[in-house]
This record gives structure tokens, sequence and C-alpha cells, in this order.
């Protein structure tokens, strides 16, 4: 899909969940369903596979956010599903949180970190990042078990890597 | 009688002793024993002689050419023998010069073929250093992507197993939290 498609789209549901006025959840919840949906193989194929019927795959989409997300944030995941967009999914939804995060003249900050963090510690990693950065931070953590243990922290462009995945590549690649 | 005997009564019947002369015969037949010789010289004289003549200037002839044929072949035996002695002396310069040919050519011959081999034998060394470098750098590289792997897999078994407990998360977290909070 197109930059310009992908910015639609992502201009569109955040326009309906800050209509709803939920903009805080629905864009937490998609950005961890994208991830999700990243991870996932699985998960992945069941949504685009064009073979699969919309209804199925809107279903599909039902039972894994029905009761657990907002109704606001499942009905955006249908429609981009539905519409046949779910290879974009993060894409849209990257741009969703971006554009959130510039609303409210934040940067997001994308964090990876092998077990979940404390909302100690977030706080205290967002007001590092921000000190670090010069900007004031919209985190978004996802647990990544790939990155084995340590935090990759990614601010616009910046990235800033304390992963035990990153160190052991170092070390492989120098063996 | 024998005839011995009749030798000696015939020698004493005719003694010469009591002849006009031992020497002589008797004056007619001197004259005409003169004569008839004469006459007999005088036919051949007349009769021979021209004959005898060109006989005689025939052989001179003869001998002539022959001598002359003599000269001449003894000049052109000259010849030839200077003419095969020039060409000996030919034949042996030109020996010389193809000996010397044929050495210079050996020379040559022997030159090349022994900067030939010393180019290939120099060749051959080069190839086979190269060769022996490269297998040391084939099994050099292959013995690091061993180890490599080897360490690979031995850091993998061990992120396997668990290694990162909950408090070197936590400490790693932190850790990463208190680098960045100071940077």
């Amino acid at each position: 899909m197109s930059d310009a498609r992908i910015e639609g789209y992502a201009r569109a549901l955040f326009e309906i969940a800050r209509a709803e006025g939920t903009i805080d959840e629905v864009e937490d919840e998609l950005f961890r369903f994208a991830r999700s949906y990243e991870s996932s193989d699985a998960l992945r194929n069941a949504l685009t596979d064009d073979l699969i019927p919309a209804g199925k795959r809107l279903a599909i989409v039902e039972d894994l956010l029905g009761g657990k997300a907002t109704a606001t944030t499942t009905q955006l995941v249908s429609m981009v599903v539905g519409s046949g967009r779910g290879r974009d999914l993060p894409a849209i939804v990257d741009k969703l949180v971006e554009r959130a995060a510039h609303s409210k003249q934040l940067e997001v900050a994308e964090v990876r970190s092998a077990v979940p963090l404390s909302a100690d510690q977030q706080d205290r990693l967002k007001a590092a990042l921000a000190n670090a950065t010069g900007k004031a931070v919209n985190l978004k953590v996802v647990v990544d078990p790939s990155v084995l243990g340590g935090i990759v922290a990614t601010v616009g462009d910046a990235v800033i890597d304390g992963s035990v995945r990153t160190r052991v590549d170092q070390l492989k690649s120098r063996l | 009688m024998s005839i011995t005997a009749t030798v000696i009564i015939g020698a004493e019947e005719h003694d010469p002793a009591r002849s006009i002369s031992w020497l002589w015969p008797e004056a007619a037949e001197l004259i005409y024993g003169t004569i008839a010789s004469l006459l007999i010289f005088g036919l051949l004289w007349k009769f021979a002689g021209p004959a005898v003549k060109s006989a005689m200037a025939a052989r001179t002839e003869r001998i002539q050419r022959e001598l002359d044929a003599s000269a001449t072949a003894k000049t052109e035996a000259d010849a030839e023998a200077a003419e095969i002695r020039r060409a000996a002396g030919d034949i042996d310069s030109e020996r010389r010069r193809l000996f010397a040919d044929a050495d210079a050519q050996a020379e040559t011959v022997l030159a090349d073929g022994r900067a030939r081999l010393e180019a290939e034998v120099a060749e051959l060394r080069a190839r086979a250093d190269a060769d022996i470098a490269a297998a040391g750098g084939r099994v050099n590289d292959e013995l690091r992507t061993e180890i490599a792997r080897l360490s690979s897999a031995a850091i993998d078994q061990v992120l396997r197993g668990g290694i990162i407990d909950d408090t070197a998360h936590q400490d790693l977290i932190e850790g990463f939290i208190s680098k960045v909070g100071a940077s």
C-alpha cells in the first residue's frame, strides 16, 4: 500500500478514536495488537489470506479482541482487516500512534524488553529517554522474548540498544 | 770321328794366321759387300726413309701431343688439386663454422632450456606456495567458521537454558535506565 493510503487509514482511525474520546486506550490497544500481529505468523496468515472469507477473518478479530479491548479498537481492526488491508495493519497503527503522540507534542518511544516493565520502571525509563533525547515521549512497551534480556528503545530514528540479543549477536559476529 | 774332332780339324784347316787378315774379308767380298750394303741402305733410304721419317714425325707429334696433353693434364690436375685444396680449406672452414654454429645453437638451446626450466620451477614453486597459503587460509577459515559455529551453538544452548533469571533481567533493565538517564 502506498504511504498516502496508509497515512489516510491512520488519520481516519485516529479521528474516529478521538471522536469516541478513547484515543489513549485505543492507541495503546492497537499498538499492542499490531506487535502481536507482527510476531505471530499464524495470526498474520489468518488475517491476510485472501482464501479465507472476510467474515471468518472478522470473526477471528472478534475472538481475539472481543471483551479484551475497547469496542472502538475491535471495530477499527475489523474495518482494516475487512477492507483487505490486514498486511498494512502494523504500518497503519504505527502512523496512528505517531499521530496521536504528535497531537500531544510527544515522541513515540518503542521499548522492547524480554520481560514486562513495572509502572515505576516505565516512568523512570520515560524520564530517562526524555532526558536523553530532549523530547517528551509516549512510551510503548513491547514484551519481546527475542530480546533475551535488557531493553531496546527506539525514539524516532534513534535506537538505544542495551539488549542481550545484540551483545550476543556482536559476540557471535566477533567470533 | 766325333764332332769335336771334326771341328778341330776344320779349325786347323782354316787357320787365321794363314789368311790375309783375320779381321777383313777378302777384297772382292769386301767390295761386293759394301756395294750391296750401300744398295740396301739406298733402297732403304729411298723407300723406307719417308715412311720411317713420317713415322718418326708422327711419333714425335704423338709424343708432343702426349707431352702437351700431359702438360694440360698436369695443369688441370694442379688446378684441380688447388681446387680440391681450396675446397678442403673451404670444407674445413665450413666445418669449423658449422661446429661453431652448432655450439652456439646448443648453447642457446641450453640457455633457453635452463631459463625455461628455472622459470617453470619458479612458477611451480610460487604456485605451490600459493596453494599452501590458500590451503592454510582455507583451513584457518574453516577452523574459524567451525569455532564460531560451535561458539554460537554454545551461546544459544546456554541462553536456551535460561541463564538470565528474573534478577538478571531486572538488573539489565535498571542498568539500561540508569545509563540512558545519565547520558
